[in-house]
């Protein structure tokens, strides 16, 4: 059933810090920086903003960051969980308020000390009984926790049943990375990578060796949601919202869904996606780039299937077939993605499909009527269409 | 109990003359910046970088000539081998203040911290020594190790002619350990000694097959009502929504589906590589558990396996598979 969420709200504004190994600051710092840029982005100020949404791994809260960066009365906060899952979650909060006129302008935030503060590669160990470390505790015993290794185990069976071989996963890196040589925001900015450093990289979890993993990184990145009219009167073309959903699937553990028929698909992709067309109208034949999560690079093949710019088992040939990269079938991650220019959560990946639409992508394709921007793999997810203006 | 009221002001006031001294010995690096330790020290890092190791790279390198790491910093200045079995040197001013804080109960000791500072990179021949000072020293806090006191160090760097190279900052908690109730709890295991795996946390709807494993089975939960089994535990049937369940046991017999090695990061308590695998149990339920006594280069998908309870470590049990 397709939502009423279609052209109810548009993306108007948006902002980062810069992405590094060690941002020497807090993480309140951090967002209230990329808020407070997004603000100024969109020609808006603080005291225009009345809502703010961010994930639940966040260190820094809604009215700390109200505080910080000057925004007065908040009408609207919210927060989604299921770490980079909630990636577009927070847009679909966002574009919810506004259309139901629960706020007027909201700012979506997500900012991390990812690498000089907690690290997600670390793992899962322990901390209050919950319902969700006892699900953890169905796999540290054994040593199964980790992101790599979780991903790792779906990649092995997905390997197994398709044509899809270890250069397949070294293209989506080479890829991105051939899309972030232009991009000075990018770790690996102006820094190729080949084939033989790929495949020559150890091993983190087999089968995925070190660039098939997404950096860690400190930073933020923000963007401003409001309605269309409002869109109207601000400096730049807007990214209107053409559609956006959240998903979780049948039998959907977080990063450990085991027990489903076959682990080898994305279920929950599958129903953002099928969302996704039914409100905008739209199909895989009308996007013209994307921006899909890549918290290891198997995540891409699975999508590309999930939303059916290929069929089933095929992501391997379509990569391989160069569609992702510059002037490709579908260019993906012209930002370089999280394994090339930065991991904040997928935050940073919305703002480059606002860039997508606004034409200011450092990898610019020429046709930039339809965006599609993803969220976290293996999680409770999201995704969402951004288009031009009518 | 720690200390209060008047005993506590009196050991503050002592501690306030510690603040801003030199701690009275100077740290002076045996040898010179050299190239054998360098390339010990890049092999166990796993550091490839060419100006560290090779002299016609590092000529042709920003640098014009071998460099050390700069996070070798400290490297140069340690004691060795003696650190470890050392008498105190009676003039050391740290040793003194941490005797001090001993006798006033404080006696648990854990790094909490520390910050390098590199001002530029060591090259062959440069010799380094370095002079310590007590930087400051917190108020009294309560953490979760305990209530207790940070000590910050500063250690600065230098070669010769005085030039300064960089410089370091540590930070110590001394603390009173808490009184922990006895072993019984079991989340309250020892930290000292042998790392053991982590434990799975246990709750109402997991508990239950746990303690069956340390029994030395693998059961697996089947719905009183309509029959449908189910792992991993759950309070209610996804099919039929009874909350009645009793358990059947299980063969251990399954083929693998999926499985992962892991090389990377390795977790104390656990050895690497490390296989683990998604298996298809005979009765129609996946589990998830390590498959042991095999090469990692030759677990298949398809591959049968039976699973066997046994001790994975010191006090944990766990059902883990061999190929049959």
């Amino acid at each position: 059933m397709p939502t009423t969420l279609k052209n109810e709200a548009a993306v108007v504004g948006i902002g980062e810090t810069e992405y590094s190994k060690n941002s020497g600051r807090s993480e309140l710092a951090l967002a209230s920086e990329a808020c407070a840029t997004a603000i100024r982005d969109a020609g808006l100020t603080p005291a225009d903003i009345d809502g703010l949404t961010t994930f639940t791994m966040d260190t820094s809260d809604e009215i700390e960051v109200a505080r910080t960066v000057g925004i007065k009365d908040l009408t609207f906060f919210s927060r989604t969980p299921h770490g980079g899952g909630a990636a577009i979650g927070v847009m679909h909060q966002a574009v919810m308020a506004v259309a139901t006129g629960s706020a007027k302008a909201v700012v979506v935030y997500r900012a991390l000390n990812g690498r000089s503060g907690a690290r997600y590669s670390e793992g899962v160990s322990g901390g209050p009984t919950t319902s969700d470390l006892i699900h953890w505790s169905w796999y540290m015993p054994s040593g199964l926790m980790t992101p790599a290794s979780w991903i790792a185990m779906s990649t092995q069976r997905y390997m197994y049943e398709n044509d899809c071989r270890p250069e397949d996963l070294a293209e989506v890196c080479m890829a991105q990375r051939d899309h972030a040589l232009k991009n000075p925001r990018a770790f690996f900015h102006g820094q190729p990578l080949t084939l033989e450093q790929h495949q020559g990289a150890r091993s983190i979890v087999e089968p995925l060796r070190l660039f098939d993993c997404c950096q860690e990184t400190d930073g933020g990145a923000a963007c401003v949601v409001v309605g269309p009219e409002m869109a109207k009167e601000l400096p730049h073309p807007p990214a209107m919202v053409r559609a956006v959903a959240q998903g979780a699937g049948a039998d959907q553990e977080s990063m450990t869904s085991f027990y489903r028929p076959t682990i080898a698909e994305l279920p929950e992709m599958q129903l953002i996606a099928r969302q996704c067309w039914e409100t905008s109208g739209l199909g895989p034949e009308d996007i013209d780039a994307a921006v899909i999560y890549d918290a290891f690079s198997p995540n891409v093949l699975l999508q590309l299937e999930s939303f059916g710019f290929c069929g089933k088992g095929e992501g391997g040939r379509f990569v391989r077939e160069g569609g992702l990269r510059p002037g490709g079938r579908l260019p993906v991650n012209t930002h370089g993605g999280q394994l090339s220019e930065a991991y904040i959560h997928g935050m940073n990946g919305v703002n480059e499909g606002v860039r997508l639409i606004r034409g200011t992508s450092t990898s610019q394709p020429e046709k930039n009527d339809h965006v599609l921007v993803t969220a976290g793999v293996g999680v409770p997810s999201s995704g969402m269409i951004l288009g031009q203006a009518e | 109990m720690a200390i209060s009221g008047k005993e506590r002001e009196d050991f503050e006031k002592k501690l306030e003359a510690y603040v801003g001294i030199d701690i009275g010995l100077e740290d002076v690096g045996r040898n010179p910046v050299n190239e054998a330790m360098v390339r010990q020290w890049c092999e166990a890092m796993g550091d490839e970088l060419g100006a560290y190791t090779d002299a016609a790279a590092a000529e042709q390198s920003v640098h014009q000539g071998l460099v050390a790491p700069p996070t070798m910093l400290q490297a140069w200045i340690l004691g060795g081998v003696a650190m470890a079995s050392g008498e105190d040197d009676p003039r050391d001013k740290q040793k003194e203040l941490h005797r001090l804080f001993d006798a006033h109960g404080f006696t648990g000791v854990v790094a909490t911290n520390t910050e390098q500072q590199y001002l530029r990179y060591l090259r062959p021949g440069d010799e380094v020594r370095a002079k310590t000072s007590i930087e400051s020293i917190s108020e009294q806090k309560a953490t979760g190790l305990g209530i207790g006191y940070f000590i910050n160090t500063r250690t600065v760097f230098r070669v010769q002619d005085d030039e300064e190279v960089g410089s370091l900052t540590f930070r110590v908690l001394k603390f009173e350990a808490e009184e922990r109730p006895a072993a019984t709890d079991e989340s309250a295991a020892p930290m000292a000694g042998k790392p053991q795996r982590i434990k799975p946390a246990l709750g109402h709807d997991n508990e239950w097959w746990w303690q069956r494993v340390e029994q030395g089975e693998l059961v697996i939960q089947k719905c009183s009502a309509c029959g449908a089994l189910r792992h991993p535990t759950r309070p209610m049937c996804g099919e039929c929504q009874s909350t009645d369940w009793e358990s059947v046991p299980a063969s251990g017999r399954g083929t693998i589906y999926s499985f992962v090695v892991i090389h990377y990061p390795e977790v104390p308590g656990y050895t690497y590589p490390l296989v683990v695998a998604v298996v298809d149990m005979e009765e129609g339920t996946r589990f998830v558990s390590n498959v042991v006594d095999i090469e990692p280069e030759e677990v298949e998908i398809g591959m049968s396996v039976q699973a066997s309870v046994e001790l994975v470590d010191d006090e944990m049990k766990l059902p883990v598979f061999r190929r049959v």
